[in-house]
């Protein structure tokens, strides 16, 4: 291969380096107008009147709508339709947006916004998840009684025979915080009225386009075709750009449609903060039963997800929970139960991890309490237990069409960071600053599984001069994918990745390929890539067989020529096959269409083949704990990941570092501190992520075991990265401190008292100090 | 409101302007001069999205007033190099992976330039220390101190 499997620059970082390439909020048009919206200051209430009769006059102000004004439907949502674009009657948490302004500037905006009167009569709240379900609680959707968002149920064997046949019982409960994405690049969106058609154009930090587009086109009364979305560069994304961007360009199309100007709307920091959707918290109840000699007989699960006040992609995250609650681990009987539950809180929705980071913080956890119940050491108990080839799965799937290598991952971790040494050493010791080294492991279903139609599609035109363009249903989000497509365009050509160019993602260009999430790009963006490519390369063959005087059979190609494999001196250069081709009158540019091979699912027991393949991965962290202050110093992490196969080494290392960054925030510093629904970290001064002095070493391993069903066996890396980090900390900690900390983050309080005091903070304020 | 007149000169070209009390840096940048370059990622001083270098210092543009720069030398991204002759920062920024997203990217690039400027050989420690005031949520930043550190030494 001669690009593939090597590192190659990014191909969108020389715009970025300048400081050329336009992010939302960079775009600027003729006549653009700015539009702000106003926001519900109750969680839940009903709304009595809307008055904008004096925001309307202001001058410079040229529109004020409300829900009334929605052309099309006033909600939206990719599972149950039930998000507002703005509230039309109730208004369900404090992200809530009840109008919007369109004025000549973003401050006349802001004044006009404080003109609007809106009459509210309040509603019984409820913020807790649990309360949520009991009887009696308050309903905050008709559809969904009980305030059940998702249910999701799996079970294997008989649970209570598997309890009943184990030497050790051992309950446990683990609880997962609210994260925010925080994304450097605040949301940003402007829409252009199409001039001289029925019409708009979409341009901002949209992860996807075309759920956008189909948003769009439901609320605004607009077909497919009329709605066109262009990707801007994305400052970030992990997930979180997706339904608060529907929410944003929808209002900015409502303001252009109008006015019939341009309209831009950004975020501030704050507005994020308070609008966007987070990352479920989690309640996780654990019951395990093993054998003396440690082999897992049963397991139960029960688990409570936040899914604040709109359903978003509740249903698909904690479905990927219930697929994955048990861990990499062989467990005869199951049973699990994940609930998502509608509150008055933020909503919650697709978070880089997307429902894995919350169960194996709690599994990873859970095995670690049990090594020490059984007075065996952690790395023990997972070798007896850990998946291997043909392992059957909590779903009752058979891993045999792809390489189980959980202890290849396990065992390289385990070498390069010295676990078996350092865990021993560290067993015992004295003093105020003390070190842990804690292990964690996953195995992670690869793109979309049985959660929806999985298929994408790429386009791959070679232009009459050599030069190539390559169009791509799926989005760059700043992760590296128009570099990776671009390295399988020029691998399969067998041309110079330099001659490649990579169309930003535009919804009139390109059928629907699903949403850029479930780190499907690579594996399934990246077959349709090779399949287009692959197209047009063969065409090139044909239409050279007379001039090489060979069969397709017979031909080889790469490094910009096609030459006969026996006789490399008849060869042809790039351009000039490309000259044969077009005077054939042939066809160079080519759709691919990749469809997953197929799953399988069960909804009533929770069993199939949940997804066509699966990555491993180990991440071990070493810490020293301040045991006066509580402070906790990562000292490394080491981190090993099979991919499958590395299309570009560089950009997976780059996965990695940032994934262990968002891990490590996860487990020490984050977590959005939120009260009876405000949210009360405002601004990155209160919401801490990690700074790159918090960042230790990491060493990143990457593992190779070539998949069948990826391009050149490449799998997945995006989210694996992040979802184990804050358990091998949090293993490290309680190494160190000799006490287990079952709440994240791992703040100073938790880890020196093993509580928080945040919430004893707000009552306090509340009595009046 | 009273207009204060400024001039100031950004990356070599002098500007003379006539500004609102409370118009930030960041925003003469961005909406007066076109200079997009200069993010803004939280607009209270914590990102350092924003960063640019004034006077030789590496400051938060959006906790600045411009009214305040008169005779002050701005440097922003745009000033850093062009693509026929990039910033030994900017070659090595790509060369080392260190660019993701981009968002973090200008601010990290003046405020290693500010570094750089000052020190032109530091210590990894001294690199984290520098560039402690942006913040990047993609790269764990790994890349980005590997980048910093090769363009030193190439400046020699
Ligand atoms: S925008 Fe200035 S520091 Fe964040
Ligand atoms: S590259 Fe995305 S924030 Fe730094």
């Amino acid at each position: 291969m001669d690009t593939v499997n090597k590192p190659a620059r990014r191909v969108d970082a020389l715009g970025k380096v300048l400081g050329e390439s336009k992010y939302g909020a960079d775009l600027k048009f003729d006549g653009m107008l700015y539009g702000k919206v106003l926001y519900t200051p109750y969680s839940h209430a009903r709304i009595l009147s809307i008055d904008t009769r004096s925001a309307a006059k202001l001058p410079g102000v040229e529109a004020v709508l409300t829900a009334a004004d929605v052309p099309g439907l006033h909600t939206f949502g990719t599972v149950v339709p039930n998000q507002q674009v703005l509230a039309k009657e109730v208004v369900r948490y404090l992200g809530d947006g009840v109008a919007i302004v369109a004025a000549t500037s973003p401050a006349l905006a802001e004044k006009a916004l404080a003109l609007i009167k809106v009459e509210y009569k309040e509603l019984a709240t409820i913020f807790d998840p649990e309360e949520a379900l009991a009887e009696g609680a308050p309903v905050l959707h008709d559809d969904s009684p009980g305030n059940i968002a998702a249910h999701h149920v799996l079970e294997k064997g008989e649970v209570e025979k598997g309890f009943a046949a184990s030497d050790i019982i051992l309950e446990r409960e683990y609880k997962t915080q609210l994260v925010e994405h925080a994304y450097i690049e605040p949301e940003a969106a402007v829409v252009v009225p199409d001039p001289g058609r029925k019409g708009i154009t979409v341009y901002g930090s949209i992860q996807n386009p075309f759920s956008c587009r189909k948003a769009l086109s439901r609320m605004l009364g607009l077909k497919l075709n009329e709605v066109r979305v262009i990707q801007s560069f994305m400052g970030g994304s992990f997930g979180g750009k997706d339904e608060v961007m529907s929410a944003q360009c929808a209002r900015a199309a409502m303001l252009a449609l109008k006015t019939g100007r341009p309209v831009k709307m950004v975020n501030t920091r704050e507005e994020s903060l308070r609008e966007g959707y987070k990352r479920h918290p989690y309640k996780l109840k654990y019951k395990v039963g093993v054998t003396r000699e440690g082999k897992l007989m049963a397991m139960k699960i029960y688990i409570i997800a936040d899914a604040g006040a709109y359903t978003a992609q509740t249903p698909f995250v904690t479905w990927r929970s219930v697929v994955q609650a048990t861990g990499p681990y062989e467990v005869p009987h199951v049973r699990t139960d994940v609930y998502g539950a509608h509150t008055n809180n933020c909503y919650t929705s697709a978070f880089r991890g997307f429902g894995s980071p919350q169960i194996i913080f709690a599994q990873e956890s859970l095995m670690d309490e049990l090594a020490g119940e059984l007075g065996m050491e952690p790395l023990e108990l997972r070798r007896l237990n850990g998946y291997h080839q043909g392992s059957v799965t909590a779903t009752g799937q058979t891993l045999d069409s792809h390489q189980v290598s959980l202890s290849e991952v396990v065992d390289k971790a385990v070498e390069r960071s010295d676990y078996l040494r350092k865990f021993k050493e560290y067993a015992n010791q004295k003093g105020r600053f003390r070190k842990g080294i804690g292990l964690a492991c996953s195995f992670r279903g690869c793109s979309l599984g049985a959660e929806g139609v999985d298929a994408t599609g790429a386009m791959v035109s070679v232009q009459y001069d050599g030069s190539v363009y390559v169009f791509a249903g799926l989005a760059e989000n700043g992760q590296g994918l128009q570099t990776i497509f671009s390295q399988i365009a020029a691998e399969e050509l067998g041309i110079n990745v330099e001659r490649v160019r990579f169309m930003e993602t535009d919804t009139a260009n390109i059928p629907d390929g699903g949403p850029t999430v479930a780190s499907r790009s690579t594996i399934m963006g990246g077959n349709a890539v090779r399949i287009a490519a692959a197209k047009v390369r063969e065409t090139l063959l044909g239409a050279v067989l007379g001039k090489l005087k060979a069969s397709t059979e017979e031909l080889a190609w790469g490094k910009d020529r096609i030459w006969v494999k026996e006789d490399p001196s008849r060869s042809i250069s790039f351009e000039d096959a490309i000259n044969e081709a077009c005077s054939q009158g042939e066809l160079l540019t080519e759709l691919g269409w990749y469809k997953a091979p197929k799953v399988s699912w069960d909804d009533s027991h929770g069993q199939g083949n949940a997804y066509f393949t699966y990555v491993y991965g180990c991440q071990i962290a070493e810490v020293e704990v301040d045991t006066e202050t509580g402070y906790t110093r990562v000292l490394k992490i080491t981190a090993a990941h099979d991919v499958g196969r590395a299309i570009n080494p560089e950009t997976v290392r780059g996965q990695i570092y940032g994934g262990v960054a968002q891990g490590l925030g996860y487990a020490l510093l984050e977590e959005v501190q939120q009260h009876e629904g405000e949210i009360k970290s405002k601004n990155f001064d209160e919401y801490l992520i990690p700074g790159i002095k918090d960042m230790p070493e990491i060493e990143a391993i990457i593992v190779e075991n070539p998949d069948s069903y990826g391009p050149y066996g490449a799998k997945t890396i995006g989210e694996p990265t992040l979802e184990m980090t804050a358990p091998a900390i949090a293993s490290a900690v309680a190494q160190a401190t000799g006490r287990r900390v079952r709440q994240l983050p791992l703040d100073l309080e938790r880890v020196l008292l093993g509580r928080s005091l945040q919430q004893d903070r707000y009552k306090r304020r509340e009595g009046g100090c | 409101m009273n207009k204060l007149p400024v001039t100031l000169t950004v990356n070599g070209r002098e500007y003379n302007l006539k500004v609102d009390g409370n118009e930030r840096l960041l925003d003469t940048l961005r909406q007066r001069l076109g200079l997009t370059g200069t993010k803004e990622g939280c607009g209270v001083g914590e990102c350092g999205a924003c960063s640019v270098i004034l006077d030789g210092n590496l400051v938060n543009s959006c906790m600045v007033l411009t009214g305040q720069c008169t005779g002050a030398r701005v440097e922003t991204v745009e000033g850093l190099g062009t693509a026929a002759k990039l910033h030994p920062l900017q070659q090595a920024f790509i060369d080392y992976n260190a660019v993701q997203c981009g968002f973090c990217t200008p601010g990290m690039l003046m405020a290693a330039k500010a570094l750089l400027d000052k020190n032109p050989h530091p210590s990894e420690a001294e690199i984290r220390q520098g560039l402690s005031g942006v913040l990047c949520r993609c790269t764990g930043y790994k890349q980005i101190v590997d980048a910093v550190n090769a363009a030193a030494g190439e400046e020699g």
